[in-house]
């Protein structure tokens, strides 16, 4: 249940999440675009606002310049008695109603030039003219507006200051020096000063309108406020101290900027924190610097609305979008979960489980076709695989039984004990499948000794059971007097003409007379049985150019002979031995048999037999046993001779 | 806040008509000029009562352009006068009985100021230049400078502001440290583009605010002289102790006085003169010997004193002082 909740909140996440990406990119793109766009149309529209609202001041500025540069011209022209001074003053600030007043303020004698200390002063006050002569109310040298033209030899505005003694007003003050004499012995007389109101100077640039909550101020040349919508900052404030009040460094470097007479935009916060843009630009007659201040809310508010109504539009899609993708892989997921707890079903062996959505036209009904498929297949191969399962065990069982039978077969140990005349001992490694090797001696007549060895062809039950026939033939047929050939050549007599299958034997047998120990065999189509004088090199018999048992009907065999000495030994084997393969894929052939079985001569038979078993083993080294490996020891001792003390008998399977 | 505080503070101290006149004898301080942090200490020692405290119905007479706070003193209009020790002395030559009943500064605190843009890196730089000098005896440490470095310089009369300065009237300007010079700041000039002579360096420490009063005057009423003191320094050091609390009156001084008024530029007053006051974090209030002897030392060296009275007969011993 968890893995397609677990799909289904992928696809929700990986959707949403780059679809708002893209959006939120977008967004982003579209919103600064639309700001630089709004802010190169403000800064334009401030740079106009601000250079007629310039315009307006400068031109005032500039027609009070005119005044008191004309009245200076006048007095530098010739003498100008105190009367006709004093109405020409009077008449000065009577005719410009921008000129709060005007005074003509004289160089005192000095010891290096004649002069006065003379200053009249005309001036507005509640509506009318006032006179008062500053030379009586101050000390006029020492006032900015007489001292820096006197020293710097031209005309300019003062900084904003409150007139004591004079106007008792806040005002800026242009003063004109003017000279007697010309080039050499040109000499400084004294100002024409022309003030202007600050109350005027305020009101002009209060009146410039920016946005809703915008506004514009002055700064003097030295940073001072001059106008300000906070009327406690006039002249209580530079730029410099606000930006030092606020730790502001780059307030500070931007007053240096205006100081410079440059212009520009540049980031703002109003004394009420109001982040907002402020344009600047200089009063150029003054030195004075005209700022507005365009709240960023407000400049930026159309772009804010149509930002937010995208932002929504955006949001509300986002929510659609993680909806109908919910939706569908839910609809993805559900026949999978099924789909799933029916699997599961299936794997605890319910294969009748129902499959979900076996016939949607998609993916996933390919998939639960598919399992249904699977299921009805699994189903099958499972029932075969019961009854196959069943059949083998039940012929295992058998082949068990069979093999068990077919070792009963084979001569009980030990069947002689204590014979003098001659040892025997025998041994059998069965392969693991059934085989069709099988021994067999018993004594025919007196003194004399069947031995037989044989190997049937194949394996398996068919082998088993042709070696059953062939052993319990081969026994039967022996009868005292006949010799190996002529018994042999019936038990072919009996196999042969039957034998569909043409199953065949190879068997060696030889009859061994105790008393003189003559052997008398034939060998069909059997391995040469090596025969092991006794302190000599081991020999093969004569391989054997008889014809097999039960191949042929009507095979006639024939004897052959050798004698044996007492303490000589004949070593019958089958092709097991010989025919050992070790894991570097040789045999263990005829000749390392001989030679092995030479090396345990001086043992006793049984563990001479045993041995030369082990031998066999080892060379296998663990390489699969294929075929049966069977081994017989038989060692002649004389007729009447006292037998091999250290010598015994036995049989071993 | 701190407007019902003022209020709270002036229905507390609001002469009763049973207390006024009786028990409160009137005394008048004239400043040396105009109202500033300068003078925070016995702006605060007024607003806060601490004059009434001490049985005093101050006045304060502030100084400026054209009204010589030593002239206010010599002629009666003040009883206490804040000088600076070099007037002090020369008037005391001058043959005016006035005597140092406290020194409230204790270093000097005058400079001289030049754009370095205007080539003038070191003392010698000055020589045959324009320099802005406050006129009187406020020229006296600068003159002394001078002369000590060997330099004749066109001394330009220098106004109450720095505007000469600013506009380039003026190689260099006399400036107090904890005034002009933060003026200038904040009309724009970066630090790193002024030379800045003090005038205190080299040995010449002209201690500058003291509180005087004439002989004939501490003779008669010599407990009003030692409640003025012990009021002054205990307004000075809540000043010190509470200097937003010493701005707020100041400022509203400054405002009364229609002069600009800012609170950056008091603070850096204020914190200047603190320096001044307890160079060594402690106020003493008492004029040193080897300070007085040094000026009066220098005064004479350059013929400005023609004879110093001893320091016994010029400072008031200090018993007064808590």
């Amino acid at each position: 249940m968890h893995i397609p909740r677990m799909i289904a909140a992928r696809l929700i996440l990986v959707t949403v999440l780059s679809a708002s990406l893209v959006f939120v990119l977008s967004l982003s793109v579209t919103d600064l675009r639309s700001r630089a766009i709004i802010e190169a149309e403000a800064a334009e529209s401030a740079r106009n606002l601000a250079q007629a609202s310039v315009n307006r001041v400068e031109a005032v500025l500039r027609s009070v310049a005119k005044v008191a540069e004309g009245l200076a011209r006048t007095l530098e022209s010739g003498e100008t008695g105190d009367d006709e001074l004093s109405s020409l003053l009077r008449r000065t600030v009577e005719a410009n109603p921008e000129i709060f007043g005007a005074a003509v303020a004289f160089e005192p004698e000095s010891p290096e030039a004649p002069g006065r200390r003379y200053a009249p002063y005309y001036h507005r006050k509640g509506g009318k003219i006032a006179f008062v002569r500053l030379d009586e109310t101050m000390n006029y040298p020492l006032q900015d507006w007489y001292q820096i033209p006197r020293e710097l030899l031209r005309s300019g505005w003062s900084e904003p200051y409150f007139d004591d003694g004079g106007g008792n007003a806040l005002m800026a003050t242009l003063s004109v020096p003017f000279f007697a004499g010309a080039g050499e012995t040109r000499r400084f007389r004294g100002v024409v000063t022309a003030d202007i109101a600050l109350d005027w100077l305020t009101a002009t640039v209060g009146s410039i309108k920016v946005l809703q909550t915008g506004y514009a101020f002055l700064l003097s040349r030295n940073g001072t406020i001059v106008t300000h919508p906070v009327a406690d900052r006039i002249m209580n404030e530079t730029i410099f101290s606000v930006a030092e009040a606020r730790g502001d460094r780059a307030m500070r470097a931007l007053g240096r900027r205006m100081q410079r007479g440059e212009s520009g935009f540049a980031p703002y916060t109003t004394y009420a924190g109001i982040e907002s843009r402020l344009y600047y630009a200089p009063v150029p007659s003054a030195g004075w610097t005209l700022a507005i201040v365009f709240p960023e809310a407000e400049l930026f508010s159309s772009v804010r609305h149509l930002t937010l109504t995208i932002a929504g539009i955006g949001a509300g899609g986002l929510l659609l979008l993680a909806g109908i993708v919910a939706q569908t892989a839910r609809s993805i997921t559900k026949p999978l979960s099924a789909l799933a707890e029916a699997t599961k079903e299936i794997s605890e062996g319910k294969f009748d489980a129902a499959l979900p959505a076996s016939t949607a036209q998609d993916e996933v009904g390919a998939l639960s076709r598919a399992f249904s498929a699977m299921t009805v297949a699994l189903r099958e191969h499972i029932a075969r695989l019961v009854d196959a399962t069943a059949a083998r065990e039940r012929i295992e069982g058998e082949l068990r039984i069979a093999r068990d039978i077919q070792m009963s077969i084979l001569p009980k140990m030990p069947p002689f004990l204590e014979r003098k005349e001659f040892g025997l001992f025998a041994v059998i490694a069965p392969a693991k499948e059934v085989g069709g090797d099988f021994y067999d001696f018993f004594e025919m007549g007196e003194n004399r000794l069947c031995l037989i060895i044989a190997d049937v062809s194949g394996k398996g039950v068919p082998a088993a059971l042709f070696m059953a026939v062939t052993k319990t033939l081969i026994k039967a047929t022996a009868k005292a007097g006949r010799g190996a050939a002529e018994i042999l050549t019936e038990v072919n007599r009996e196999i042969a003409p039957g034998n569909e299958q043409s199953m065949f034997v190879t068997v060696f047998f030889g009859v061994l007379d105790l008393n003189t120990g003559e052997l008398v065999y034939t060998n069909a189509g059997h391995n040469p049985p090596l025969l092991i004088r006794r302190g000599a090199v081991p020999a093969y018999l004569p391989a054997s150019r008889q014809l097999v048992v039960g191949a042929m009907s009507g095979t006639c065999y024939r004897n052959e002979r050798v004698v044996l000495a007492p303490g000589d030994r004949l070593l019958l084997y089958t092709d097991g031995v010989t025919e050992a393969v070790n894991p570097g894929g040789s045999f263990y052939s005829e000749a390392r048999l001989a030679s092995e079985a030479g090396r345990f001569a001086g043992q006793g038979i049984q563990d001479a037999a045993v041995d030369t078993l082990a031998s066999v083993q080892a060379f296998a080294d663990g390489a699969g046993q294929s075929d049966d490996i069977t081994i017989m020891l038989v060692e002649y001792r004389g007729a009447g001779e006292p037998s091999w003390p250290d010598r015994s008998l036995g049989v071993a399977s | 806040m701190t407007r019902w505080f003022a209020l709270g503070l002036w229905l507390a101290l609001a002469p009763s008509p049973a207390m006024a006149g009786e028990g409160l004898r009137k005394a008048a301080l004239v400043l040396l000029w105009t109202p500033q942090a300068q003078f925070a200490g016995y702006y605060v020692a007024l607003e806060k009562g601490i004059y009434r405290k001490h049985g005093i119905d101050l006045a304060i007479v502030p100084g400026g352009p054209g009204r010589p706070a030593a002239d206010y003193l010599g002629d009666g209009r003040a009883d206490f006068a804040v000088l600076w020790l070099s007037t002090a002395l020369l008037r005391r030559g001058a043959g005016v009985p006035l005597v140092n009943i406290a020194q409230i500064a204790q270093r000097s605190s005058m400079v001289l100021v030049a754009r370095k843009s205007a080539g003038i890196r070191m003392a010698a730089d000055l020589g045959g230049q324009k320099v802005g000098l406050w006129g009187g005896d406020l020229a006296i440490p600068a003159r002394a400078f001078f002369d000590r470095h060997g330099l004749t310089v066109e001394a330009v009369p220098q106004s109450a502001t720095v505007n000469l300065f600013l506009r380039g009237g003026v190689k260099a300007a006399s400036a107090m440290w904890y005034n002009e010079y933060h003026l200038l700041l904040n009309a724009g000039l970066d630090p790193d583009e002024l030379t800045v002579f003090r005038l205190e360096e080299g040995s010449l420490n002209i201690p500058e605010d003291g509180l005087y009063a004439l002989e004939k005057d501490i003779g008669r009423d010599p407990d009003l002289a030692d409640a003025f003191v012990r009021a002054s320094l205990e307004g000075w050091n809540d000043a010190f102790a509470d200097p937003q609390e010493a701005l707020d009156i100041v400022l509203r001084a400054m405002r009364e006085a229609k002069i600009p008024a800012n609170r950056v530029h008091q603070a850096w007053m204020l914190a200047r003169m603190e320096e001044a006051i307890r160079p060594a974090g402690r106020m003493t209030g008492v004029l040193s010997k080897e300070d007085y002897q040094a000026v009066a030392g220098e005064l004479q060296r350059t013929g400005l004193l023609r004879e110093a009275p001893s320091y016994g007969s010029f400072v008031r011993p200090p018993r007064a002082h808590p």
